[in-house]
C-alpha cells in the first residue's frame, strides 16, 4: 500500500449541510440572545439588592408590542407570497412591515417621553430606571438592524431578486424578524414580572 | 467515475478563478483566505507577546529591584521614570494591566484560536475555506482595529487603563480615581468591544464550517481532537463574550453618562459623588462570567494542539478518544458555572460560595481525565522528541502542576489567605499562562511546515524549549511560596513591610529569571524568520502524520486540494496498527486497503465502502447518459 496515494472518490457531501449564512444568523441569534441573559440576570441580581424604585411601565408598551406582534403578522405574509411567487403581495407586505417596525420604533421613543415626563430618568433616578432605558435601548438598536434587513429584501424584491427560486434572504430576514419581535415580548414579560 | 469527478470541479472552478486575480493586496492584506488569515493572527500575536513580555520585564525589573535606577528607559517611557530614577507607581498599575490584558485576550485568545482555528479547520475537516471568507476577513481586521486602539492608548499622557486587567469599577469608572481610569480606560473599552466583535466573527465561522463543510466521511467521531478543541472553544467565545459586552456596556454608562449601575456611596478627598444605588459587585459577576470561560477560551486550543502532536510523536493512538471528547465537553459545560469562585471574598454569601466550590471542584476530573489520557498515550510509545512535541509535554507539565494549585485556590476557606497574593499569580501563569503558551509554541513548531513549506530548526527548537521550559519553572515556582508568605499582587512595592525583607532575594531571582526567559524568545523569533526564507523545504508529511492537511500539496492554493477534496475513511489515530505496514495510515486509506490491520469489527466498514463506491459508479453512468 503506498502512503502518498490519495484517495478521492468524488466531491465531498456535506454532512450536515444548512445554508451556511441561515447558519451563521442563528449563531447570531444566540450571542443576542446571550447578550439579553446577560441584562436581565444583572437586572435580577441588582434588584435583589434592594434600594429598587417600582413604578408602572408606560402603557404605550401594550400599543407597541400590538405593533410588532402585527408586524410579525405582515412579515410572514410576505413570506408566504414570495413562495408564491406574488410579487404585488411580497411588496405590499414588505412595504406594511417596514412601516410597522418603523412605527414600534417611534413608540419606543415615545414611551421613553412618557418615562421623562414621569421624572424617570435615564442618569440620575433610581437604578431601575436606567436598567429600563438600557434594556429597551438595546432592543431597539437591534430592531434598527432588523429594519435596514427589512429594507433591503424590500429593495431586493423591486430588482426581482425575491421569489419562490430566491427564498434565502426572505427566510433569514424572517427569521429574525420573528426573533426580534419574540425578543420584544419576552422582555415586556420580564419587565412586567419584574418591575 | 471521471465524470462525477469533473462535475465537481466545475462546482470549483469558482475557487480557483480567484488566482488569476490576486495581487499583493488582495492576497496578503484584505485576504478572504482562511491560510492567511490565520498567519494574519499568528504574526500580529507574536508582535503583541514581544509587547507583552517587554511589559512584564520592566514590572520585574521593579519588583527585584526596587531601589533600581531606571533612567536608561526614559527615551522610551518619558515623564514615567520619576525624576529620581524609579518607576511611576500609577505606570506601574498600567504596565500590570496592559501585560494582562494583552496576554490573555490578544496573544492567547486572539494569537491562538485566531491562528489555528483559522489555518486547521478547513484543511483538518476537508473544506475548500471557511464558511464565510469575509466575515473571516472581517474577523481579522476587527481585530487589527482593536489592536491599533489598545496600542495607541499604550502612549496617551494619561497613560493606558490601569485597573487591572479585570477592570474592576470603581476604580475604573471614575476617571477621578487614577489616570489610567481616564482616556486610557476608554481606550481600553473601545478596543476591547472591536475585539468582542471579532472573536464573535470568527466564533460564529469556526461552528459554522465544523458543522456544515466536513468532508464526505468526516463525522463528528473522526474529527481529529484538534477540531473538536477549536469548536468547543468557539461554542463558550459566542456563549460567553456577549456577556463582557453587557458588563462593559454598563461601565461605558457609567464612566461617560453619569449612570450607577456599579457606583454607590463614593468619596473622593471627602466629597462625595452623586452616584447612589449601583452594585459594583454586579459588575464582578458579569466580568467572570465570561472571565472564567476566557480561561479556558485561552486553554482548550492549546489541549487539542497538543492531543494531537502527542498522538503523532508517540506513534500511538490517543488514549481515551472518546473521553477526551467527553472530558472536554464536560469542561465546556461546567466553565459555565463556576466564576464566582473569583469572588469569595468580595462578601459572597458562604453558603452560595460552598456551592461554587463544589463545582469548582468538579473541574478537577475531566482535568484529570485528560491529563491521564496524555499520559498513557506517552506511555511506552515510541516517543519522537521534535521540538512540537517537547513543547507539548511541557504543557502537560504545566497543566499538573498549575492545575493541582487550583484544587488549593478552589477551596473557599483556603482562597481567603490566598485570594489576591502571588500564590494566585503563580497558579493561572502556569496553567493558563504557560501552558497556552507552550501549546501556541508547540502548534507553530508543527504545522510551520504546512504553513510556510520549510522546516524550522529542530537544535534551535531544542534550545528554545529548554531556556523556556526551565525558566517558566524559575519564574513561577518561588511564587508559590511568596504567595503563602502573604505577598499581594498589584503591589508597586514592598520594601516598607518587614516581612517582605526575608523575600528580597528571590525576588531578584525571579525577576532574573524572567528576563532570561523573556531574551530566550529571541531565539524562537529568529529560528521562525530565518526558516521562512532559509529552511530546509520541507517533505509532505514530514512528522509522518493521518491528518487531512498533510495531504495538500507542499503550499496549498486557494481552496487546499487542485483536485477533488479527499474523502475521510476512518479516524486519525491509527498509528503503530498491528499488521500494518507504516506505522501510520491516513484517514484517507479505505479499511479495504488495508486488510492485514483491519480489526474484526471493521471489517463491516469494507462492506460499506464496497457499497458506496458501487453508488458512485451508478451515479456516473447516470450522468453519461
Ligand atoms: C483544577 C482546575 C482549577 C481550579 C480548581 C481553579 C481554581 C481557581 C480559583 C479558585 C481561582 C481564584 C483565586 C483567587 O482569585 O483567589 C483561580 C484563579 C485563576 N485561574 Fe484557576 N482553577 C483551575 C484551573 C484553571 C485553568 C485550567 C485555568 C486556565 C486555563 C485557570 C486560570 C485562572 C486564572 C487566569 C485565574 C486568575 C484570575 C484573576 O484573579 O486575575 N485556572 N483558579
Ligand atoms: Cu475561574
Amino acid at each position: 500500500m503506498s502512503i502518498d496515494k490519495i484517495n478521492t472518490v468524488e466531491e465531498a457531501e456535506q454532512p450536515l449541510s444548512m445554508h451556511p449564512q441561515k447558519f451563521a444568523l442563528w449563531l447570531f441569534i444566540v450571542t443576542v440572545v446571550m447578550l439579553f441573559a446577560a441584562m436581565t440576570s444583572a437586572y435580577i441580581v441588582r434588584q435583589g439588592e434592594g434600594n429598587w424604585l417600582i413604578f408602572d411601565l408606560p402603557t404605550l408598551f401594550y400599543v407597541n408590542s400590538g405593533i410588532i406582534i402585527l408586524s410579525s403578522a405582515t412579515m410572514h405574509w410576505a413570506y408566504t407570497a414570495a413562495q408564491k411567487d406574488n410579487l404585488g403581495q411580497v411588496k405590499l407586505a414588505m412595504w406594511l412591515t417596514t412601516v410597522l417596525g418603523f412605527a414600534f420604533l417611534v413608540g419606543q421613543w415615545e414611551a421613553w417621553g412618557v418615562l421623562v415626563d414621569a421624572d424617570l430618568f435615564f442618569v440620575g433616578s433610581n437604578i431601575s430606571a436606567s436598567f429600563l432605558y438600557v434594556i429597551t435601548g438595546l432592543h431597539a438598536v437591534h430592531l434598527i438592524s432588523g429594519v435596514i434587513f427589512l429594507i433591503i429584501v424590500l429593495i431586493s424584491s423591486y430588482k426581482y431578486k425575491v421569489h419562490s427560486k430566491n427564498m434565502t434572504r426572505m427566510e433569514m430576514c424572517v427569521t429574525y424578524w420573528h426573533f426580534l419581535g419574540g425578543l420584544w415580548i419576552y422582555l415586556f414579560v420580564f419587565l412586567l414580572l419584574n418591575h | 467515475m471521471s465524470v462525477a469527478a469533473n462535475v465537481s470541479a466545475g462546482a470549483h472552478a469558482h475557487d480557483e478563478h480567484h488566482e488569476h486575480k490576486e495581487n499583493f493586496i488582495t492576497k496578503y492584506i484584505f485576504s478572504t483566505d482562511h491560510k492567511m488569515i490565520g498567519k494574519q493572527f499568528l504574526l500580529t500575536g507574536m508582535l503583541w507577546a514581544l509587547i507583552g513580555g517587554f511589559l512584564s520585564v520592566i514590572f520585574r525589573l521593579q519588583l527585584g529591584f526596587p531601589e533600581m535606577k531606571l533612567e536608561w528607559l526614559r527615551p522610551l517611557l518619558g515623564e514615567w521614570i520619576q525624576v529620581d530614577g524609579s518607576l511611576d507607581p500609577e505606570f506601574y498599575l498600567a504596565l500590570v494591566t496592559m501585560h494582562g490584558t494583552i496576554m490573555v485576550f490578544f496573544v492567547l485568545t486572539a494569537g491562538l484560536s485566531g491562528t489555528f482555528s483559522n489555518f486547521l479547520i478547513p484543511l483538518q475537516i476537508g473544506a475548500r475555506d471557511m464558511a464565510s471568507g469575509f466575515m473571516n476577513m472581517l474577523s481579522y481586521w476587527f481585530f487589527f482595529l482593536s489592536s491599533v486602539i489598545m496600542l495607541t492608548s499604550l502612549f496617551i499622557e494619561t497613560g493606558p487603563a490601569a485597573g487591572g486587567w479585570v477592570v474592576y469599577p470603581p476604580l475604573s469608572a471614575l476617571p477621578q480615581a487614577i489616570q489610567g481610569s481616564g482616556l486610557g480606560m476608554t481606550l481600553w473599552l473601545v478596543a476591547m468591544v472591536f475585539f468582542i466583535v471579532s472573536s464573535l466573527l470568527g466564533g460564529i465561522n469556526y461552528i459554522a464550517t465544523v458543522i456544515n463543510l466536513r468532508t464526505k466521511g468526516m463525522s463528528f467521531s473522526r474529527l481529529p481532537l484538534t477540531i473538536w478543541a477549536f469548536f468547543l472553544t468557539a461554542v463558550i467565545g459566542l456563549l460567553s463574550f456577549p456577556v463582557l459586552f453587557a458588563a462593559a456596556l454598563l461601565l461605558v454608562f457609567d464612566r461617560s453618562f453619569g449612570t450607577s449601575f456599579y457606583l454607590s456611596d463614593i468619596y473622593i478627598q471627602g466629597e462625595a459623588l452623586p452616584n447612589m444605588g449601583g452594585s459594583p459587585i454586579l459588575y464582578q459577576h458579569l466580568f467572570w462570567f465570561l472571565g472564567h470561560p476566557e480561561v479556558y477560551i485561552v486553554l482548550l486550543p492549546a489541549l487539542g494542539i497538543t492531543s494531537e502532536i502527542i498522538a503523532t510523536n508517540s506513534r500511538k493512538p490517543i488514549f481515551g478518544y472518546k473521553a477526551m471528547i467527553i472530558s472536554m465537553l464536560g469542561i465546556t459545560v461546567l466553565s459555565f458555572v463556576v466564576w464566582a469562585h473569583h469572588m469569595f471574598v468580595s462578601g459572597l454569601n458562604p453558603f452560595l460560595g460552598s456551592i461554587f466550590m463544589f463545582l469548582t471542584l468538579i473541574i478537577a476530573v475531566p482535568s484529570a481525565v485528560k491529563v491521564f489520557n496524555y499520559l498513557t498515550t506517552l506511555w511506552k510509545g515510541n516517543i519522537i522528541f521534535t521540538p512540537a512535541m517537547l513543547f507539548s509535554i511541557g504543557l502537560v507539565s504545566f497543566f499538573i502542576s498549575g492545575g493541582l494549585t487550583g484544587i488549593f485556590l478552589g477551596n473557599s476557606a483556603i482562597d481567603i489567605q490566598l485570594h489576591d497574593t502571588y500564590f494566585v499569580v503563580a497558579h493561572f501563569h502556569l496553567v493558563m499562562g504557560s501552558a497556552s503558551f507552550f501549546g501556541l509554541m508547540a502548534g507553530v513548531y508543527h504545522w510551520f511546515p504546512k504553513m510556510f513549506g520549510k522546516m524550522m530548526d529542530a537544535k534551535l527548537g531544542y534550545i528554545h524549549f529548554w531556556l523556556t521550559f526551565v525558566g517558566v519553572y524559575m519564574v513561577f515556582f518561588p511564587m508559590h511560596y511568596i504567595g503563602i508568605a502573604g505577598f499581594p499582587r498589584r503591589y508597586y512595592s514592598w520594601s516598607n513591610f518587614e516581612f517582605a525583607n526575608s523575600f528580597t532575594d528571590l525576588n531578584m531571582f525571579v525577576s532574573v529569571a524572567a528576563i532570561l526567559t523573556f531574551v530566550a524568545q529571541f531565539v524562537f523569533l529568529f529560528n521562525f524568520f530565518w526558516s521562512m526564507y532559509r529552511g530546509k523545504k520541507a517533505p509532505l508529511n514530514p512528522w509522518r502524520s493521518n491528518t487531512l492537511e498533510w495531504t495538500t500539496p507542499l503550499e496549498p492554493v486557494h481552496g487546499n486540494w487542485p483536485g477533488e477534496i479527499p474523502t475521510v475513511y476512518r479516524w486519525p489515530y491509527d498509528y503503530s496498527k498491528p499488521g500494518a505496514e507504516e506505522d501510520f495510515i491516513p484517514q484517507t486509506v479505505p479499511y479495504s486497503q488495508t486488510p492485514e490491520s483491519n480489526l474484526p469489527h471493521e471489517q463491516q466498514f469494507v462492506d460499506e465502502e464496497r457499497e458506496d463506491a458501487a453508488d458512485d459508479v451508478v451515479v456516473a453512468n447516470e450522468h453519461k447518459h
